[in-house]
C-alpha cells in the first residue's frame, strides 16, 4: 500500500519538495524521493547542493525552507532524483567568528558526516582535480545487501589470534597475483591464505574514506609524493575508502566490502576495523573545510578559549567525544558498522582521547566509552583500546572499562621486547606478562590484554631483531617522527648482512619472540607480513610510503617458508591447547588436585625461580589438569625462556607415568627441528633435563 | 521471444537507477508469465549497482515460483563486478543463448 505522504508539498526551481523526516541523519531513500537531513546548531541557513556524479558545477541549489528545520535539523525530502547519478552537498551559513569558536564559510561546499559512500578519490592514487568545489563528494546508496543468514561470528576473545593489517599492502605488490590489487577484493583472494596460517581474526587499519593525498610533501630520496597510506585521518566515518573498492566505478563499494566481511566469517574470520574517532582530516587552521569545521566547528572539535584547536592527537585537532551530539554520531556509527557490515570488532585509535571531556581534561566516568559499552546493538562486539593518546594520557591498565574494553597492551610489547634483547631485572615482569598482566587487569581477566610484539606504529618483527634504530629519512621529517623507545636490539649488525652467525641469532629472537607471544595468556596479535619476516628496512613509521615498504611481498613465503612453518605451528599449537587461553587469571593454586598448580614458576631447578635483577631466564608448567578452570583436560605445557646469552641445563617437572615430554619448539634447532605439528612432537629421551641454548625458547608438551 | 517453454530477454546499453526501474516492471512481468527465463547481456555495457539488484530481484522472484534463470554472455567488467560483490553465486551463468537452452530448457 502506498503512504498518503509521498506527495510533494513545495517546489524549488521545478524541484518538487516535502518537509524531510530529522532522523535518520544522511541522505535516505524514501519512496518517490529521497529524504536529507543534517544538524548544526550554530548554523542560520543551510542550502542543499545537488550535483552530477563528478560534475564540477551543481545543477541545482536548494535551500532548506524555515518550515524544514526542526529543532537544530535541516530535513527535507527531494523527489524525482536518480541517486546513483547524484552527489550532495550542504552551504551552510553561520557566524565566521573563530575566537569564539565558530568558522562557517557558505562559499564552501561541505560533505554530510553522515554520508554513506563518499566519491572524489574513487581509485587509489588516480589524478584529481585540484579546483573541485567540492572533492570529497557525499553520494546516496542503499543498504540491502544480501547476507543469507550471516552474522557476526562471536568467537571468545581468548580462542582469537588476531591479524592486523592494511588493505591495500596486503595484496597491491604484483606478486599477490590477484584479479584486483590492492582492495577489498584482492583480500577476498587472499582468504585461503589466511585460513592456512592459521589467524581467525582480520583487524583491518582504517578502512572509512580517507585522502590519500592529504600531504603535499615528497620522499626526499626519490621525490616521489609521500601518501597518507595508512588513512588515520578519517573524512567519513560511516563510508568505506573508495579506493580500497575495485567496484567503485559501480557505486558497488558497500557491497565489496560486505561480500568481503560475509566470505571471512564463512571461513571462520572476525573483521575488526581499526576506527579513528579521536580526529579528522580537517586538520588545524591550515587545514581543508570538508566537513566538521563548516558544519558546526564548536560542536565537533575540542577548542582552547581562544579558539584555537586542541592537539591531543598530535594530527592538528581532536574530536570533541564528550559532546553528546559527537557522541550521538560515534554511537551511530559503530552501530550502523555492525548492523549493516557485521562487523565483529573495533580497535579504538588512541582511545585515550574518548575520555577527555570538553576542556581536554581526563574524565573519571567517560560518558562516550561508558555508552559505547553499554550500548545493546555493540552487546557482543569487541572493543579495543588503544589506552594512550598524543597528549600525554597514558591508561595501558586504568582504561575505564566497565567489564567490556579490552586493551592494546602497550606494556606487554615493551616489556617482552626488553626482556628478549636481554635487559636486566625483566623476569619478574615478564611473569605476569605472560598470565595475560595480573598486574594491570586483576579485576578484569587476561581477555583484556591484546598481546603485541609488533603492530603497524614501530619495527616489523624482522627489523626489531635487526636495527637499534630507526631509519625514517624517507618520511621527509629529518628523523624527528616515530619512537625513539623501539627496545629493539640488531644482533651485532645494523640492518641488511650476510653474516651467518648474525643472522642465525636474529633469527631465534624472531622466533623467540613469536612463542613467547604466543604461549602467554590474552590475545595475541601478529603484523601482517611477521609471519614471512617483512622488512621495513628500520623505517618504524611508514604511514606515508605506498611501496614496497609497507606491501606483502608473497614471494617471502617461499623464500622465508621456515619463519612461515614456525608461525603457523606456533599457531596450530596455541590453538590446541585450552591451557594456553584461560578465561580467567591463574589462581597459583592446586585446585584439582593434580600435584601442580594451574601454573607454577621455575628455574633451572625445579620450584626455583631465579627472580633477581640477575636472573635472564624463567620457566612456567602450565598444568593441563586445569584447562578450562577445571572443566577440561588439556596437555601439560612446559615453557623454558632462555634470553641469557649462555646455554643451560633446565630440570623438567616430573609426569605421571602416563605422560611423557615431548618437544614442541625449540628456537635453537634449525628449520624444520625448531617446531613440530601437534600430534608430531619427538619423545625427550631424557625426561629429568633439558639443555636450552642460548638466547631460545623451549615448549615441551607432556601427554 | 520464446525458445520451447523458455522466455528470452535481451537487453541493451546501459543499466542503471533510471533504467533499471523499466527493466524491473518487464522483466518481472516475463518472471510471472515464465518460470523459466533467460536473459541476454551481451550488450549491456555498463551495469551499475541499481541494475544489479534488478537481476537479484528477479532472481528472488522466480526462485519463488520455483523456475529458473540464467544469464547469458554477461561482459567480463560486470561479471567481474557481480563476483566481487557476491551477486554472482545467486545466478546460473553461461558464455551463450544455446548453451542457455540447453541449462534449462
Amino acid at each position: 500500500m502506498q503512504r498518503i505522504d509521498t506527495y510533494p508539498t513545495h517546489e524549488f526551481n521545478g524541484y518538487k519538495l516535502r518537509p524531510g523526516k530529522p532522523e535518520p541523519f544522511g541522505a535516505t531513500l524514501v519512496p518517490g524521493g529521497i529524504n536529507f537531513a543534517i544538524y548544526s546548531s550554530h548554523a542560520t541557513a543551510c542550502v542543499l547542493v545537488l550535483f552530477e556524479k563528478g560534475a564540477k558545477e551543481p545543477f541545482i541549489e536548494i535551500p532548506f525552507f524555515e518550515e524544514f528545520l526542526i529543532g537544530d535539523v535541516y530535513a527535507m525530502i527531494v523527489f524525482d532524483l536518480n541517486y546513483e547519478n547524484l552527489e550532495y552537498g550542504f552551504r551552510i551559513d553561520g557566524p565566521h567568528d573563530p575566537k569564539n569558536g565558530h568558522r562557517f564559510n557558505p562559499y564552501q561546499i561541505v560533505m554530510d558526516p553522515y554520508a554513506r559512500q563518499i566519491g572524489g578519490r574513487d581509485l587509489w592514487g588516480a589524478p584529481y582535480d585540484d579546483d573541485d568545489p567540492y572533492p570529497h563528494r557525499a553520494q546516496v546508496m542503499v543498504d540491502d545487501f544480501d547476507w543469507e543468514g550471516d552474522k557476526p561470528l562471536n568467537i571468545p576473545i581468548e580462542d582469537l589470534i588476531v591479524y592486523e593489517m592494511h588493505v591495500r599492502g596486503f595484496t597491491q605488490d604484483p606478486s599477490s597475483k590477484v584479479k584486483s590489487p590492492g582492495t577489498f577484493a584482492g583480500l577476498v583472494e587472499k582468504i585461503p591464505y589466511l585460513k592456512d596460517l592459521g589467524v581467525n581474526c582480520i583487524e583491518l587499519m582504517p578502512i572509512f574514506e580517507f585522502d590519500e593525498f592529504e600531504y603535499d610533501r615528497v620522499n626526499p630520496k626519490t621525490g616521489e609524493r609521500l601518501m597518507n597510506y595508512w588513512g588515520y585521518s578519517t573524512v567519513g566515518f560511516f563510508a568505506p575508502k573508495s579506493g580500497y573498492a575495485a567496484t567503485s566505478p559501480f557505486g558497488m563499494q558497500a557491497d565489496e566490502l560486505k561480500n568481503l566481511i560475509k566470505e571471512c566469517h564463512n571461513n571462520g574470520i572476525e573483521v575488526w576495523l581499526d576506527v579513528v574517532f579521536n580526529h579528522t582530516a580537517e586538520g588545524n587552521e591550515e587545514g581543508p573545510t570538508i566537513s566538521f569545521r563548516g558544519i558546526d566547528n564548536k560542536t565537533y572539535y575540542l577548542l582552547t578559549p581562544e579558539g584555537h584547536y586542541y592537539n591531543f592527537s598530535g594530527t592538528g585537532n581532536t574530536l570533541n567525544c564528550n559532546h553528546p551530539i559527537v557522541r550521538m554520531m560515534v554511537r551511530d556509527c559503530l552501530r550502523y558498522w555492525v548492523s549493516e557490515y557485521h562487523i565483529d570488532g573495533f580497535r579504538f585509535d588512541l582511545a585515550s582521547i574518548l575520555g577527555r571531556d570538553q576542556n581536554g581534561a581526563p574524565l573519571p566516568n567517560p560518558p562516550l566509552l561508558e555508552m559505547l559499552a553499554y550500548d545493546p546493538i555493540l552487546a557482543n562486539s569487541k572493543l579495543i583500546a588503544e589506552a594512550w593518546d598524543a597528549g600525554g594520557l597514558y591508561q595501558v591498565g586504568s582504561f575505564p572499562a566497565y567489564g567490556r574494553w579490552a586493551e592494546w597492551n602497550g606494556k606487554y610489547r615493551d616489556d617482552i621486547r626488553k626482556f628478549v634483547k636481554g635487559d636486566r631485572g625483566m623476569v619478574g615482569v615478564v611473569s605476569t606478562r605472560v598470565q595475560g598482566s595480573p598486574d594491570l587487569y586483576a579485576d578484569r581477566g587476561p581477555t583484556s590484554s591484546v598481546n603485541f610484539i609488533t603492530a603497524h606504529d614501530g619495527f616489523t618483527l624482522w627489523d626489531l631483531v635487526s636495527y637499534n634504530n630507526k631509519h625514517n629519512y624517507a618520511n621527509g621529517e629529518d628523523g624527528r617522527d616515530g619512537t625513539n623507545e623501539n627496545y629493539s636490539w640488531n644482533c651485532g649488525w645494523e640492518g641488511e648482512t650476510d653474516n651467518p652467525e648474525i643472522l642465525a641469532l636474529r633469527e631465534r629472537q624472531f622466533k623467540n619472540f613469536l612463542t613467547i607471544l604466543m604461549m602467554s595468556q590474552g590475545v595475541p596479535m601478529l603484523l601482517m607480513g611477521d609471519e614471512v619476516g617483512h622488512t621495513k628496512r628500520g623505517n618504524n613509521n611508514t604511514y606515508c610510503h605506498d611501496n614496497e615498504l609497507n606491501w606483502f611481498d608473497w614471494r617471502l613465503i617461499r623464500s622465508n617458508r621456515h619463519l612461515y612453518r614456525f608461525t603457523r605451528n606456533l599457531i596450530k599449537l596455541r590453538k590446541k591447547h585450552h591451557i594456553l587461553r584461560t578465561r580467567k587469571f591463574f589462581e597459583h593454586q592446586d585446585y584439582m588436585g593434580s600435584g601442580y598448580p594451574d601454573i607454577s614458576f621455575h628455574g633451572t631447578k625445579l620450584w626455583q625461580p631465579d627472580w633477581s635483577d640477575n636472573s635472564y631466564s624463567l620457566a612456567f608448567l602450565l598444568c593441563g589438569r586445569h584447562a578450562g578452570e577445571g572443566f577440561d583436560v588439556d596437555d601439560y605445557v612446559y615453557v623454558i625462556l632462555n634470553a641469557y646469552w649462555e646455554t643451560l641445563w633446565f630440570d623438567l617437572p616430573p609426569l605421571s607415568e602416563d605422560r611423557k615430554w615431548r618437544v614442541s619448539v625449540n628456537t635453537m634447532m634449525a628449520s624444520p627441528k625448531d617446531c613440530y605439528s601437534p600430534g608430531r612432537e619427538p619423545l625427550l629421551k631424557n625426561q629429568e633435563q633439558l639443555m636450552v641454548g642460548d638466547r631460545s625458547v623451549v615448549v615441551l608438551v607432556g601427554r | 521471444m520464446n525458445i520451447g517453454d523458455v522466455k528470452v530477454l535481451s537487453v541493451d546499453g546501459r543499466v542503471d537507477a533510471t533504467t533499471a526501474q523499466q527493466l524491473q516492471g518487464t522483466v518481472l512481468d516475463s518472471a510471472h508469465n515464465s518460470p523459466k527465463l533467460l536473459i541476454d547481456l551481451s550488450k549491456v555495457d555498463y551495469m551499475s549497482s541499481a541494475g544489479l539488484r534488478v537481476m537479484l530481484l528477479l532472481h528472488r522472484e522466480i526462485q519463488e515460483n520455483n523456475g529458473r534463470v540464467v544469464l547469458v554472455g554477461i561482459q567480463e567488467r560486470i561479471r567481474d563486478a557481480m563476483e566481487i560483490t557476491g551477486f554472482l553465486k545467486h545466478f546460473a551463468v553461461v558464455p551463450d543463448v544455446q548453451a542457455g537452452i540447453e541449462m534449462i530448457g
